[in-house]
């Protein structure tokens, strides 16, 4: 009994210190209240079942506390919040971890970084990987750093590959059972792309799946001459796993140099692609190319949301993948078949997919010394930023980019670590680029409604059981939506520009919502007393009562042993 | 295009596409400075020159660029081809327009050294920043060269009331705008009925039927002579 008592006392000064088993992971929909891995769950909808801030209540949100960080380069972090802790990284390769009751920082990890680090698109990260009591951290010097967790300490630092070819790392790692998966980044920089999968206790590679493939091996015929050297494909944008099938799903990016095709002729696989591996080994399983030999640099590096569904009448077990490229993808996630292929955004690449999903393209928009005109720019309709999918509604949600960019043919000579691309770009003048919160019929991927916010956003979104979406905007926005009708229930003016995803969960039995902007993350919460009579009585009370009952229980026992 | 077809002379050519749309095609200026000059303003020597094309100028237009290394030298050394163009021939007088400048009320709109409106842009150095041929332009059809950041709005509120004016800033849910006489007025935007943006309009009248074409020349010669600091 003392043991059962002891037991109870414990769970109740939940301890400040990390155990975030993979089974937890794996059962991460039983406990909303954590966030415990990039997308919420394996299956990357980004969906929590929270549901105390709902649409009746949620114009009564109010930042509870903000933590600044000191870079001001953008602050794209996705939060992993487990036991009362939040992790966060921050820009350019740094991690945090904060109390939840209060904000305050528990430890910092700061990373010295080397000269001469190459990154296209900012010095940024994307948030650390939590299993069991370590922090996985990718760096943009190109390496894997374990933290412990209660410390910051680092218990290994290994390097991926040479940051100065170009390789860097901003994706946000998976943590499997007993291995971090990473990606690599650096499509504008000649790499050769892969995944990787690291021992958590050891720092040792498991595998290496190069998503070029080298000579001998399927698919290097897509490469004219060495191209495949140069080849990119690389896999920035952290992917999901469905553990019943032990598949492995991520996204790839585009092939290098970016605009110039012509020296790599082919297909160029498996650039632009999604990939399903076997987490074991990182064999291939199946791969869907989007857009063979694709010249207009749409990395299909978007986050794979899995979803099982009823299907033209059948169940199927579907990937979801609203594409950087402007179409919305449904695919089969056991073989990879091709669904569904929808225009969601303006777009004059292509003329429509074929009956296997391969684009007809339009020739007028390649590059060239004149100027081609292409919608969406190299910026994307989509990006890395996150979707989500709404079980309580059937619609999947997409922030929308919708600018063009008027692309000049440049030259493109490898050096290693220099810009690989082959154009410059300047934006389509006497316009304002435009940016849309969509909402699309998850298996058809017809536009149910649309919020127009204005620039085109960089902000990732997050559904919840209250019937709302969560979503931020370029200039600074921060709202909540109707996951039904759009309409806008709830909006906060944060100062900054969101460039991050949002999550949900709960600090002693209230429900937030966290949301990085400029250089702030943001913890909104229902007013105290709102939070508290909602919540509080059903956290506590009944760990209150099974602990009366339990002590009650014991002191019977006890009486009735010394009675024996 | 085959990747050989590029021309061997990428200086220019990068010049054209990555330039020329601020610079002109000449780059005798435009919306951006007038680099064919002898002597550049802010690029006083190669590596301020190289530094500016790689890094763009912070509180200006100008902005970084994604060129490698050696496409920034090409472009530099292209630009410094640029300097060996003969100056331009400014025909008017710069005192004679500074008085018509005074006499046409510019200032209502535009300030000169902190004197006059603030609707339109500041004029401080724009004869550092735009070349005659613009300036030119744009007193003869102000609505083909309306300057970035200068967009005209108009909008009818729920109840009724229309206004015109300049767009200061807007995100997703609120505009905020200026409107003639130098007002400002913040909107949400489910307040308004009407949002439209006329992105070819501009609160300027053209001047051709209000100035001879001496007296252009002058304003333009006023103009140009304002380089600021």
């Amino acid at each position: 009994m003392k043991t059962f008592v002891l037991l109870i006392l414990l769970v109740i000064s939940a301890p400040l210190s990390a155990q975030v088993s993979y089974e937890r992971i794996l059962d991460a929909e039983s406990e909303p209240g954590s966030w415990l891995t990039y997308s919420g769950s394996y299956g990357a909808q980004r969906y929590s079942t929270l549901d105390q801030i709902d649409r009746d209540n949620v114009d009564q949100l109010q930042a509870a506390w903000i933590y600044q960080t000191r870079s001001t380069q953008k602050f794209e972090v996705s939060p992993i919040v487990a036991d009362g802790v939040m992790y966060i990284s921050e820009p350019p390769s740094d991690a945090t971890a904060l109390d939840l009751r209060t904000g305050r920082p528990l430890w910092s990890y700061r990373r010295s970084l080397p000269q001469g680090i190459v990154t296209c698109c900012g010095q940024v990260n994307r948030g650390v990987a939590l299993l069991d009591d370590r922090v996985f951290l990718g760096t943009v010097d190109a390496h894997l750093v374990a933290l412990d967790a209660r410390t910051g300490r680092v218990l290994w630092d290994v390097e991926v590959a040479e940051h100065t070819e170009g390789y860097a790392i901003t994706v946000a790692p998976l943590a499997l059972d007993d291995k971090i998966i990473v990606g690599i980044a650096g499509g504008e920089y000649g790499i050769r792309g892969f995944l990787d999968a690291y021992d958590p206790t050891t720092g040792e590679r498991l595998w290496r799946f190069w998503t070029v493939p080298g000579p001998g091996e399927p698919g290097n015929d897509t490469w004219s001459g060495d191209s495949w050297e140069r080849g990119g494909a690389p896999t920035w944008v952290t992917g999901a796993y469905d553990p019943e099938l032990d598949l492995l799903y991520w996204g790839t990016g585009n092939p290098g140099p970016d605009f110039i095709g012509e020296v790599r002729e082919g297909d160029n696989l498996y650039s632009e692609s999604l990939l399903a591996l076997d987490p074991d080994t990182g064999e291939l399983r199946w791969y869907f190319q989007f857009l063979p030999h694709d010249i207009h640099d749409y990395d299909s590096t978007q986050v794979p949301v899995l979803v099982d569904a009823e299907f033209e009448g059948e169940p199927r077990k579907l990937v979801l993948f609203p594409n950087r490229n402007g179409f919305y993808y449904v695919l089969d996630r056991v073989t990879g078949e091709f669904l569904v292929g929808k225009q969601f955004a303006r777009q004059n690449w292509a003329f429509g997919l074929d009956e296997n999903g391969r684009p007809i393209e339009n020739p007028e928009t390649i590059a060239d010394r004149d100027g081609a005109v292409v919608y969406p720019d190299d910026d994307g309709a989509a990006n890395w930023y996150s979707p989500t999918y709404s079980p309580q509604t059937n619609l999947i949600y997409q922030n929308v980019r919708e600018t063009g960019a008027t692309y000049y043919l440049a030259d493109a000579t490898y050096e290693p670590g220099r810009i690989y691309m082959g154009a410059s770009r300047r934006p389509v003048q006497g316009e304002d680029p435009a940016g849309f919160l969509r909402a699309l019929n998850a298996l058809t991927g017809d536009l149910v409604w649309e919020i127009p916010v204005h620039s085109p956003p960089w902000a990732g979104l997050m559904s919840t059981s209250g019937g709302l979406v969560f979503s931020g905007t370029t200039d600074g926005d921060f709202f909540a939506a109707d996951a039904e009708t759009g309409d806008v229930l709830w909006r906060f003016q944060t100062g900054g520009g969101v460039y991050a995803n949002p999550i949900t969960y709960l600090s002693e039995g209230r429900q937030f919502i966290a949301i990085a902007a400029g250089s702030s993350l943001f913890n909104f919460a229902l007013p105290e007393s709102t939070g508290r009579t909602m919540a509080f009585p059903v956290w506590a009370m009944g760990i209150a009562l099974v602990t009366l009952l339990a002590m009650l229980g014991g002191l019977i026992r006890g009486r009735s042993r010394r009675a024996d | 295009m085959a990747a050989q077809d590029v021309p061997t002379d990428e200086g220019s050519v990068l010049f054209q596409s990555q330039c020329g749309s601020c610079h002109g095609p000449l780059g005798n200026g435009g919306k951006g400075a007038n680099l064919a000059q002898p002597q550049l303003r802010r690029a006083t020597d190669d590596e301020a020159l190289q530094n500016i094309i790689r890094r763009g100028i912070a509180g200006t237009e100008m902005p970084s660029s994604f060129l490698t290394p050696s496409q920034v030298s090409r472009v530099a050394a292209y630009v410094k081809t640029l300097g060996l163009v003969e100056p331009e021939e400014i025909p008017g007088d710069a005192r004679r327009g500074a008085q018509a400048y005074a006499a046409l009320d510019c200032r209502a709109c535009h300030a000169v050294g902190g004197d006059g409106g603030i609707i339109g842009p500041v004029l401080d150095d724009i004869g550092a920043r735009r070349s005659a041929a613009y300036l030119r332009e744009a007193l003869l059809t102000p609505e083909s060269s309306v300057p970035s950041g200068f967009l005209q709005l108009r909008v009818v509120t729920r109840d009724g009331r229309a206004l015109t004016g300049i767009r200061v800033n807007e995100d997703g849910f609120s505009v905020q705008l200026r409107d003639l006489s130098g007002g400002l007025h913040s909107f949400w935007k489910d307040e308004l009925q009407t949002l439209d943006k006329q992105w070819q309009r501009s609160p300027m009248v053209s001047y051709e039927a209000r100035l001879t074409p001496a007296q252009l020349d002058d304003v333009v010669a006023y103009l140009v002579s304002l380089k600021g600091g």
